[in-house]
Order: structure tokens, then sequence, then C-alpha cells
């Protein structure tokens, strides 16, 4: 049994959850710079109050399992991604607080201010650190070997920017989910701008990566691995399509359902490009693995514990449905 | 001192982790409090409890906000400020590391939304099954954040193979020698800490003659709890210190600023220890006390200071002044429980106003120990990260010096921001106090409760009723 495809599996899984359900409450904070009016804000802040926190949790598992599974990828790639982790983790705090803050204190403005700044600067880092993955890690001695700028990178802003509109077309379908009247129809014209922004931003990566990387273009491009890989794209185009279709068309929960899955295709296309590498390009999964009493010690926990987790989180997920309102949980 | 990266590493992560050590602290203690006091609600149909729980709440609420975003934070700063660490020990504190989010970051944070908001989305009894669970999910947090630590002081069941540590025996490794001990003496600590928040705010209130009712209920519930919890403390760290000397010797020299190894040790009261010349200025001793503490014999033996290289020895100074502060701190804390029954007995304790104001007094005292029992534990293992087995010189990460102080004084900065805030509006919920209009849930009148929306922009309607 291949236990290292297994972890890198598990952490797949834990970053593609997180980036679908940190996605659309970090989006929502995209979405409060152009929020029209404080009870839009308000309702926004409420749609996804109860289950932020939980959303979170899975970005310190995907930390977590990486520091077990694969010790040397954790230690080679965090410092290389030093400067845009801190500020990643600089931003997440002051969104973090605010969900708090802002229903306690007298004028929620300055904290609406840190929630939006906060929630935009740490999807755009997010962003930057996998096109700084994506552009390639210097390794030398199974340590980081670069500058603490190697990450910034015209791939890294493209990359950022994507992300930014990605997260926000999440929150945007999430808000059209959620909410009605005034509110939701102005997150379908949000979304469908986005639409557009998120191809872009998938465009310019898809280009610049293999243009970069002659291992990616060959992934790609040589022999008849094209026709074998093609349906990713495509099929990535005509999900943005239905989105953008969908949005306009009034259907509700749809929309959301399938910036998901245009998520899960950028990420795939993103997966085959650096397949099998866990820092790119220099440590594959196998070289990067624990010992197997790690992985197993690891994993035995993770068959145990995850399927009871999505369990609650659904079930917490349940106890929220329905549309949300100015009036939130927060008013008693 | 010399700003190295190395040095700049540990004092960012010294001060990221003791700045989150907070906050577990309060809720974890907090936890189990609220899961009381919604029990004793429940059972009794009491508005007082229900009354309890709501104000509590609120703080267990902002509490767990800033642990949860302060300790993300941590989760990678493993790997951005020690990656040689990271990549040595992965295979063993990974695992550990991993089923603290599985088993308690998880469940709190799918069921916290439920206790915080869900008075009305859920019957009685579930909502009281999620409070459980949250505070089940906090103190299975410190059973593996304690089980992954306490592995680095007293390391056991792995093998140093080839650059890293290969795990043998999972049982060996989170049960390790000390594990039993630190979780006991940390969980006393934040249920120690938190019986005299409670008791103190309580006491407040009564100073203030105000929420009366609930103010007695708490008070009484806080220093009841603090008269089990001082002793029971006292006697953990007691056999916790019998542990360190078998295991640690040289943090116990170091706390004891003992130099050269005796029979019948001196407990040294007061000291300036000189790290240089191997000795104590201004010391001021009991004779033969530091061995009946530490061995429970007047003659036994205590390994000193210089049984270890110098380059080999913890920081004396910080290892001695923090733990008399933490012990100091244990006593009066004792002495105020006491002085609580002792009221009690004497039919004075809701009208004795000193023992009042020591409330008051006690409320930040428990997280200024438990603090400085971390510094104890942690600068008590250098100059080691893995006690005996992997310095902290060879432990950092390949960041230059400059980004760690960037990022250093940006942590800084924000977090004392950030800790400003909170105490603002942890102030602003106890000035507030509980809500006495605000009827219990799950009866009719309560379905008419909710209050005008949630404020449109500022002005003197603005106050939340949250």
């Amino acid at each position: 049994m291949d236990l290292a495809l297994i972890s890198a599996a598990v952490i797949a899984l834990g970053v593609l959850v997180y980036i679908v359900l940190d996605g659309f409450d970090l989006g929502i904070g995209v979405l409060f710079a152009v929020a029209p009016d404080a009870d839009a804000r308000a309702t926004m802040m409420n749609s996804i109050a109860p289950v932020w926190d939980g959303n979170e949790t899975w970005l310190i598992l995907g930390g977590a399992v990486l520091f077990a599974a694969f010790p040397l990828a954790y230690a080679v790639a965090l410092p290389a991604l030093y400067i845009p982790l801190m500020l990643m983790l600089f931003a997440l705090i002051f969104r973090g607080v605010s969900f708090e803050l802002r229903f306690k204190a007298a004028n929620p403005r300055p904290w609406d201010f840190a929630f939006a700044i906060g929630s935009t600067v740490a999807a755009f880092m997010q962003g930057a650190m996998l096109g700084g993955l994506v552009a390639g890690i210097k390794v030398e001695h199974n340590a980081f070997a670069g500058g603490p700028f190697d990450w910034l990178t015209p791939l890294a802003v493209a990359a950022g920017l994507g992300v930014v509109a990605g997260y926000a077309l999440l929150g945007a379908c999430w808000l059209v989910l959620k909410t009605e009247g005034h509110l939701q129809a102005r997150a379908r014209v949000w979304g469908r701008w986005l639409v557009a922004a998120v191809l872009a931003a998938m465009g310019v990566v898809s280009l610049i990566t293999p243009l970069d990387h002659p291992q990616v273009a060959a992934r790609w491009f040589s022999g008849l691995n094209f026709v074998y890989l093609a349906p990713v794209p495509l099929a990535a185009l005509a999900v943005a399509f239905l989105v953008w279709r969908g949005l306009g068309q009034g259907w509700e929960r749809t929309p959301f359902f399938l910036a998901a899955l245009l998520f899960l295709l950028g990420y795939a296309g993103i997966a085959i490009s650096l397949w099998p590498h866990i820092v790119p390009y220099a440590l594959t999964i196998w070289a990067a693995a624990a010992p197997p009493s790690s992985q197993v010690f690891t994993l035995a926990g993770v068959a145990v514990s995850l399927p009871m987790i999505a369990i609650y989180t659904i079930y917490a997920y349940r106890v929220f449905r329905g549309k949300v309102g100015a009036e939130g949980y927060h008013a008693h | 001192m010399d700003l190295d990266a190395t040095t700049l590493a540990r004092v960012q992560f010294a001060f990221t982790i003791g700045f989150h050590i907070l906050f577990p602290t309060l809720t974890i203690g907090l936890g189990v409090f609220l899961v009381g006091v919604e029990a004793l609600w429940l059972k009794t149909k009491k508005p007082v409890y229900f009354r309890l729980y709501r104000l509590w709440a609120k703080i267990f609420a902002l509490g767990f906000g800033m642990g949860v975003v302060s300790g993300i934070v941590l989760s990678y700063q493993f790997g951005t400020n020690f990656s040689r660490f990271s990549e040595i020990t992965g295979p063993v504190l990974g695992p550990l590391l991993s089923y603290e989010v599985l088993t308690a970051f998880f469940v709190e944070a799918g069921f916290i939304g439920v206790m915080l908001f869900g008075w009305k989305k859920v019957g009685p009894r579930l909502h009281f099954l999620a409070t459980c669970l949250v505070a089940i999910g906090t103190l299975n947090s410190a059973f593996w954040i304690l089980a992954a630590n306490s592995w680095m002081q007293t390391p056991q069941g792995a093998a140093l193979i080839g650059g890293r540590f290969v795990p043998e025996d999972w049982w060996a490794i989170v049960f390790n020698p000390s594990f039993p001990y630190r979780l006991a003496h940390m969980v006393l600590a934040s249920f120690l800490t938190v019986s005299f928040v409670v008791a103190g705010t309580s006491a407040w209130y009564l100073l203030k003659r105000r929420h009366e009712e609930i103010a007695r209920r708490g008070f009484s519930l806080g220093l009841g709890a603090a008269a089990i919890l001082a002793p029971l403390q006292i006697f953990a760290g007691d056999l916790h210190g019998l542990q360190v000397r078998e295991t640690q010797p040289m943090k116990v020299a170091a706390m004891e600023a003992l130099w050269t190894t005796t029979r019948g040790a001196p407990f040294v009261i007061f000291a300036i220890p000189d790290a240089a010349a191997e000795r104590n200025r201004f010391e001021i001793a009991i004779p033969f006390a530091g061995s009946l503490i530490l061995t429970h014999s007047l003659s036994g033996e205590v390994k000193g200071l210089k049984e270890a290289k110098p380059g080999d020895r913890p920081p004396v100074i910080w290892v001695f002044t923090t733990f008399r502060l933490m012990v100091g701190i244990g006593f009066f804390m004792l002495a105020v429980a006491l002085f609580g029954i002792w009221q009690r007995w004497r039919k004075r304790f809701y009208t004795s106003r000193l023992l009042m104001r020591l409330a008051v007094a006690c409320v930040p005292l428990g997280f200024v120990a438990v603090i400085a029992g971390w510094m104890t534990a942690e600068i008590g293992r250098q100059p080691w990260t893995v006690y005996g087995l992997l310095r902290t010189a060879d432990s950092v990460s390949p960041v230059p010096a400059a980004a760690v102080a960037t990022t250093l004084v940006l942590f800084i900065v924000v977090y004392i921001f950030l800790f400003g805030a909170f105490l603002y509006f942890v102030d602003r919920l106890i000035k507030k106090g509980p809500d006495e209009a605000e009827l219990p849930p799950h009866a009719p009148e309560a379905m008419h409760g909710a209050r005008p929306a949630l404020v449109v922009e500022s002005g003197p309607t603005s106050e939340k009723a949250r």
C-alpha cells in the first residue's frame, strides 16, 4: 500500500474542502467592500457567523497533516513562503476577530473594514503562495535555499488575483443561496462579473506555467496527453458558462455548487501540472514522506474522525439552513 | 542580548505562544464551568443559571475567537521559524497535532455555533450536548498539546534514525513520563484561573451592588471551586516536581538556583543567580527545605547546575524567578480560598468586603501564574528543544534575521492592539452585565423576545443586544 499517496490524497481533500468552505466566507469578506449598506453587511455576516470557524479548521488540518505526513515538505515550503504566509496569518487574525467584535462594538465600521481588508489579503496571499509553489522552490540539501522574495513573481500575482476573484465568486453564489431580495439581486450581478475574472486568471496561469516550466508543458502536451487531459479545461469552460447563465436565470442553489466544481477543476489542473511533487519541482511525495509508523498512526485517526466530522459539520449547516436576514443570531 | 536569527525566532515563538495560551487557559476552564451552569439550569429551571450561562458564554466566545486566530499562527510557525526542528520531529509531533485538530478543533468549531447561536434553533438537550462537546473539545486540545510538549521534555518511544525521529511506540510517545503530571497541572491551572475569574467578577458586582442574584451565585461557585482546586493544584505541582527531578535534573537545579550537588539542599527564597560566577548573590534560604520539597526527605540529594557543562545549562535567573512567581501566586490563591471558607463559616461570606477585594485582585493572577509556569518549563528545557537530543540552535529555519525581526515587531504591535480590544470588550460585557430582562428559551414568551434589527450605523440605538 502506498502510504505517501494516501496521505497526499488526504491533504489534497482537506485543502479542497478548505478552499470551498473558507473560500465562500473569505469571499463574503472580499465582497464587503462593495456591499451597498449596513443592513447588507449585517446580513452577509450573519450568513457565515455560525460556520466560519469550522471552515477555517480545515486550514489547520492541512498544516497539521502536512507536518505529520510530509515533515520535509513542511520544513522546506514554509520558510520559502515565509512572507506571504505571515501576511495571510495576520490578515486572518484581523478578519477572525471582526466576527465577534463588530457585533459588540458601538460602531462596527472599523471592524467591517478590518474584515474586508483581512479577507481580501488572506485570499490574495493564499493565491500568491499557490503561485509561488507552481513557480517552483529552490532546494539544496533538503532545505530552502532561495531568498525571502522568491515567491513574488507575475505568476504569483495572477494566482493571487485569481483566488480573490474565485473566493468572491463563491461568496456571491453563497449569498444567492442564503439571501433574498435586493442583496440577492446584487450578488447575481457580482457573480457574473466574477466568473469572467476567474476565467481570465485561470487562463493567465495556464499560459505562464507551461511556458516557464518545460516539464509542465510536457505533462500537458507530449504525445496523446493533451487528448486525455483536454476534458479538464473544457469542463472548466462549460461549468463557468453554466455558473454565468445560472446566475442570470434565477437559479438559487446550483450556482454555488457549480462554482465549487469550477474550483475543483482548476485544482485538478494544478495537480496534473505538479504531480508527483509536493514541493515543486524538488521534492516528490515519496521523497518528503514521514516514516510509515507516523503515516499509519495519522491515517488511522483521519479514517475514524473524518466521517464523524463530515456528519456533524453537515448537521451544523442544517441547523442554520434557510435564508438569513439582517437581524441575526447575535440579536437575541 | 545577541539578536541573531535563533534568538529572534525563539522570542517570536515565545511571544506568540505566550499570548495564545492565555485564551485556552480561559476557555478550558470556562467551557467546563458553562457545562456545570447549564446542567444546573436544566435541573433547577432557575433563571439565575440561564443568565450566568449567557453572560459567561459571551466571554467564552470572545476568548475562543482570540484563541482560534492566535492558534492558527502557531500551527504554521513550527515550519516558518523552526524548520529544522519540524523536519526532525515532524514524524512524532505532526501526528499528535493532527489528532488535536481532528478531536479538538473540529469538535469545538462544529458545535460552538450551536452553543452560541442555537438557543432557538435546537431543543434544550441538544443545546446542552453542544456545550458538553465544546468543553470536551477544549480538554482534548489540552491532552494532545501537552502530550506533544511533554514528549519534547521527556522524549521516548522514537529512535533518531537518519536525521529524524522514527516513531516506534505511540503509546510510549503519548504517555511519556512527564505527560500525566503536566496535563493535570495545566488543566487544574485553567480551572483554578477561571474559578477566580468568575469569583472576582462576581465580587466586583457585589462590591458595586449590581446583579446581586447572579453575583452571589457566581461568587459562591467560584470560591467554592477554588477551595478544592487550589490545594489539589499544589499537590499536583509537588508530584510534578518530584518527576522533573528524575527526568530533567538541570531544570530543577535552575528552578532552585542550586549550583553544587547537595544533600539536604536549602530552599532559596530570594537570590540573584550569577551564571558567570556560578553562585548566588544576596541569597536568603531556608536550610534543608529544598531537599524536603523536592525529595520529601531532609537529606535527599539535589543535583546542582555544575553537573552540566556551562553550555548545557538553562538560563538560571529566568527559570528561578518565574518558578517563584508561579508558586507564590498558587499559595496566595490558596490563602484567599481558605479565607473564603473561614468567612463562610463565620456567615460573613457575602458581606466581607476584604474577601471580595481579594477575589477581584485574583482575577489576572491565574494567567500570570500560567505564563510564569510555562516559562519555567520551556526555558528550563534549554538549550534543548527535544531534551537531551536536539539543540535549539540546530532547530531554526534558514530565514534571514531581518524577516523574523520584522514579523516579530508586527506580532507585537498587532497582539498588543488585539489584547487591548479584547480587554476593552470583556470590560464592556462585564460592566453591562447579564441581561436581566432576557427570557430563557423554550418558553412561549421567548419566541417574541427578539430585538430590533442589529444596528443600522452608529447612534444611540446601536447598543447590540448580544
